[in-house]
């Protein structure tokens, strides 16, 4: 039983790692770029829906929305200033703005709200009773929509106009654009759909684990792409997989292992992975043209 | 044309952002000066004022600052004070530490943190300057032989206890109280010099007093989830939940118990404290919860009521123990200064060996303890207060 | 042929140019210092920017002149680091002098990153771009996770170890060198200006002879077109191990040498957030480009120490000048303008 419940502890967790591996996995399959701020978005939107719910008391839904709406826009905000003017720059130093929009983020939080923590309201307690099993509501919750915005997702990309041409600029820009695909606009749209989910992952975050502070985004930034690239990055069933590993890994080797070691172990096991799968669980193999 | 327009509205948001975050809080490094005209010392200190740990820092610079503007009302000595940024960070605090020297630094509150405290332990020496620190509490701080705790650079002072006291102390009063509980389990941050400082003592004195240690467990900064830690002291039948870190991760901890229903008695150190001011904590998640601190923000007495109103006027928010022990340890300097009869304008060796004689030999009674001593070593002597909170407040466990 | 030979001339100017900058600067450094012009925080940075452009060099040779991204460059300082502390410490009674136990200390720990590094590279080599950035990622966390887990200490009877709890009971005399999450305590600092001086001259010479040698020709070869690489016959893996190794060698170098000036450091300094620090001196100071590395670096060390007048928004302005650097150096107008000036200057030349 207690293997069960650290079992499902670990799917609440990985699940949170799958909702922000799925924005990063999304920005890298179309931008070609690893999007260090992600995780800093993911910051503002746990303030965001705080003063929401804390400050203002309004509703759950409606702090969840305004951190979606406040992401979004930040999001196409920052790929608009920072990114865009580096379109045709190496990934290098893209990678080297983001670090940079990942400073300014931080700082910008901590000069504006203040570094202490902040408590996160309890939304939802509670917890579903099978036999000696219990499972929080709220786990369920996190593991019911990250299924979900899964499986949304890939209809979405497989099945609307503009999910094909998602996966057309991520195949070659260069033809995408040549078919008539607005490629600017198809990025702006990919870093609105990846901060809103950022947003959506904030809230089930600190929902869950109740801290609210300016470098809350950091360490989960950290390991979702390390979901990311463990599922195959681009890959979006590869990201919620990734995410759900790397979630449980880490719990079950904290239950069993090490508390100490916790976090090697993870890096650990994703590096034996990708020894026997090069380019992750799910990732496609490219094969280089001469 | 369109790239250059893009450019300029970007820099355009980020300079009004900037200002937005001007309004948001106030950023002075310099404060004070010579109250009674003569020539005022010029008093130093580092800490993290940007970056993961800047609400220590903050704190420090914030009660350092009441402190100086307390002496130098008082017209006994007059203080000039200068607190620079290290991020927590020794080689940071090093630079920090050399800015104050160019400044021309001539008695300091050392760095806050204790990592970037030992990195400047042997410049204080060096540089032949005094040097108490409000909460680099480490050994390391004051010794430099860490296993016997021999070797101390003389120089550098703690107005807080030592880690290692810390952890005797709580497993002495864990020990003493057995209706507290005998079953301890212990939830500590492995990568924190603190935490593990005072988890490894705790332990040793655990087995002398015959505590029954049932679990151990340790996660790494970054940690968001402890449900595994809280399930294994459960299953372990630990009674006593043995705290020895900041009241961030703990009140996440709390949390968790109580999502699975588990009420052991939770045990605290100095770094509980500022659990309750929390901005949105649950405070009957508190209830019940023990710890050793030598300063509470909810005591009664005149001497913290006062420094408590004066900082929330000042700073709109509820001091915690760093800010209380920055500002006893600027008073005491203030009063060692006062008593040893020097001027700021004598030589550096002059002022310093008679911060140390006064140091060594006088007594000190501040917001964090009274009849307060320190040995020739640097270290502490004060009595830690064992205290509970109950209904929402600090009570005295005494 | 005569296009070959400008090609070598151009590299042999390069080097000859950043020599010559690190040498010039040396000496007005040391100069200013002399006459008492140099204030102690400037000269406190001193020691740090040296041991972050070795550093960096090691890692743009990884990253710039392989065209691998290696994000785990603080894992191998971190290594270096403490193999020079526990020299320091087993050597301090017996080596009195301070210079012969630094050039000790630096060597063991770049022989130690090297060795790390020579292993790390089997898995991390078999992997490609992104995939084999996580996994340096990887090994930088789980390093900072061991070293922090390590105690060493030592007493007269030699040098003991002890992993994750702290079972050592030294002797009357020991000293504790490592201890897990404090770190190294009491270090005794003999690092100094003048030997990151010349650590950075060997790591610049080892450099440029490996760019300018068959290897490193090789090597290029490599990063630009692996599969025509192959196809002529040179083998990636051995020239590609050999840059790997060399550059966590340099990095184990700097680590040893950063440890050796402090009195304390702790492994969690070694994180990932220094390992992207280098990685940004790096790629400002450009892929490949020595001279542009060491001026990156310095500049970007410094930057943050001469913005403290803005006291908690420094480091807020910091970031910007961060985005703002690399829109700019990335602006097409830019490139193309500081490009039509090096032509006209190659024209005065000619």
């Amino acid at each position: 039983m207690a293997f069960l419940s650290y079992l499902i502890g670990g799917l609440g967790l990985g699940s949170v790692y799958a909702i922000i591996a799925l924005g990063y996995s999304m920005v890298y399959g179309i931008a070609k770029m690893l999007n260090f701020a992600h995780g800093d978005v993911i910051m503002v939107g746990a303030f965001m829906a705080y003063f929401a719910i804390s400050k203002y008391h309004l509703p759950i839904l409606v702090g969840v929305a305004l951190a979606v709406v406040v992401c979004t826009v930040l999001g196409v905000v920052i790929e608009r200033l920072a990114y865009k003017p580096l379109r045709h720059a190496s990934s290098l130093s893209v990678l080297i703005t983001a670090i940079g929009v990942s400073y300014f983020l931080q700082n910008s939080a901590m000069l504006l709200w203040g570094t202490d923590t902040k408590i996160f309201p309890t939304v939802l307690s509670g917890s579903l009773n099978i036999g000696s099993l219990s499972v929080p509501y709220l786990t369920l919750i996190t593991i019911l929509t990250c299924i979900v915005i899964m499986v949304v997702l890939t209809l979405f990309i497989n099945r609307t106009k503009t999910g094909r041409a998602m996966r057309a600029c991520s195949e070659d820009k260069g033809a995408a654009a040549l078919m008539g695909i607005n490629v600017n606009r198809i990025i702006s749209i990919t870093f609105a759909i990846g901060s809103g989910l950022a947003a959506i992952a904030s809230v089930l975050l600190v929902a869950t684990y109740p801290s609210v502070y300016p470098t809350l985004g950091s360490m989960p930034g950290i390991k979702a792409f390390t979901a990311a690239v463990f599922g195959g990055i681009g890959s979006i069933p590869g990201a919620f997989l990734g995410g759900l590993v790397l979630g449980v890994v880490e719990n079950l080797s904290r239950a069993y292992i090490s508390t100490q070691l916790s976090d090697a172990i993870v890096f650990l096991v994703l590096i034996v992975v990708l020894l026997i799968k090069p380019t992750g669980l799910l990732g496609k193999k490219v094969n280089v043209k001469v | 044309m369109k790239f250059n327009s893009v450019m300029k509205s970007g820099l355009a948001a980020l300079m009004s952002l900037s200002l937005v975050a001007c309004g948001g809080s106030s950023a002075s490094t310099s404060t004070g000066g010579s109250a009674t005209g003569t020539a005022a010392f010029k008093l130093g200190g580092t800490g993290p004022t940007t970056g993961d740990a800047a609400i220590y820092g903050q704190a420090v610079e914030n009660g350092a600052k009441l402190a100086v503007e307390a002496v130098n009302a008082a017209g006994k000595v007059a203080l000039e004070f200068n607190f620079q940024d290290d991020q927590a960070d020794g080689e940071k605090a090093s630079t920090a530490y050399n800015t104050l020297i160019d400044w021309g630094m001539q008695v300091s509150i050392g760095a806050t943190t204790s990592g970037a405290g030992q990195a400047l332990s042997p410049l204080f020496v060096q540089d032949d300057i005094f040097a108490i620190t409000p909460s680099g509490s480490s050994t390391a701080v004051i010794y430099q032989n860490t296993e016997t705790n021999t070797d101390p650079y003389g120089n550098v002072f703690q107005m807080c206890f030592t880690d290692p006291n810390q952890g005797v102390a709580s497993a002495d009063y864990i020990s003493a109280n057995k209706d507290l509980g005998t079953k301890v389990a212990i939830i500590y941050r492995n990568d924190d010099n603190y935490s593990s400082g005072v988890t490894d003592k705790f332990k040793e004195e655990a087995e002398k007093a015959n505590l029954d240690v049932v679990y151990t467990g340790g996660f790494a900064n970054g940690t968001t989830d402890f449900s595994v830690y809280v399930t294994a002291a459960k299953d372990a039948g630990a009674d006593v939940v043995f705290l020895p870190i900041y009241y961030q991760p703990a009140s996440q901890i709390l949390a968790e118990a109580n999502k699975q229903g588990y009420t052991p008695t939770f045990f605290g150190c100095d770094g509980m404290d500022g659990i309750l001011t929390m901005e949105g904590f649950d405070t009957t998640l508190a209830e019940g919860l023990y710890m050793l601190t030598p300063f509470a923000a909810d005591a009664t007495d005149d001497a913290t009521v006062d420094f408590v109103t004066k900082y929330k006027d000042a700073y709109g928010e509820t001091p915690n123990q760093f800010a209380a022990d920055a500002y006893d340890a600027v008073m005491a300097i203030a009063q060692a200064l006062e008593k040893a009869g020097v001027s700021a304008t004598d030589a550096q060796a002059d002022i310093t060996a008679a911060l140390k004689t006064q140091f060594t030999s006088m007594t000190f009674d501040g917001l964090t303890g009274t009849n307060v001593t320190w040995n020739e070593n640097g270290e502490v002597s004060k009595a830690p207060k064992a205290i509970v909170i109950q209904g929402g407040a600090y009570v005295s466990a005494e | 042929m005569k296009l070959l030979k400008s090609l070598f001339n151009q590299h042999t100017r390069s080097r000859t140019v950043t020599f010559a900058l690190v040498i010039a600067a040396y000496f007005a450094v040391t100069a200013l210092k002399a006459s008492g012009n140099m204030t102690r925080m400037v000269s406190s940075l001193l020691v740090p920017v040296c041991c972050y452009i070795v550093a960096a060099i090691g890692l743009n040779l990884n990253v710039g002149f392989s065209g691998e991204l290696n994000l785990g460059q603080a894992g191998f300082m971190s290594v270096g680091g403490f193999t020079a502390a526990i020299v320091n410490g087993l050597t301090l009674s017996v080596i009195p002098n301070d210079i012969i136990r630094l050039i000790l200390c630096i060597i063991a720990g770049a022989i130690m990153a090297g060795f790390v590094g020579w292993l790390i590279s089997i898995p991390v080599l078999k992997l490609e771009g992104d995939y084999l950035a996580i996994v340096t990622l990887a090994f930088g966390q789980i390093i900072m996770s061991l070293i922090n887990n390590l105690y060493v200490g030592v007493d007269s009877a030699g040098i003991h170890f002890a992993f994750m709890t702290n079972t050592l009971s030294l002797q009357e005399g020991g000293k504790m060198i490592v201890s897990g999450p404090m770190g190294v305590t009491g270090n005794t600092m003999i690092s100094s200006f003048t030997a990151g001086f010349v650590l950075i001259l060997i790591s610049l010479f080892i450099v440029f002879n490996l760019m300018y040698s068959k290897e490193g020709r090789a090597i290029q070869a490599c990063r630009d077109n692996k599969i025509a690489a192959e196809t002529v016959g040179i083998k990636v893996s051995s020239t590609k191990t050999l840059a790997f190794v060399l550059s966590s060698a340099l990095g184990g170098a700097a680590g040893a040498l950063y440890m050796m000036n402090y009195s304390s450091v702790a492994a969690t300094k070694f994180d990932f957030n220094t390992s992207i620090l280098i990685l940004v001196y790096v790629v400002l100071g450009g892929l490949g480009n020595m001279t542009g590395t060491v001026i990156a670096t310095t500049v970007l060390v410094m930057l943050p120490e001469m913005l403290r007048f803005l006291s908690s928004y420094r480091m807020l302005v910091y970031a910007i000048v961060l985005i703002v650097m690399m829109i700019i150096t990335n602006n097409e107008k830019v490139l193309s303008a500081t490009e039509s000036f090096r032509r006209k200057m190659k024209k005065k030349g000619a």
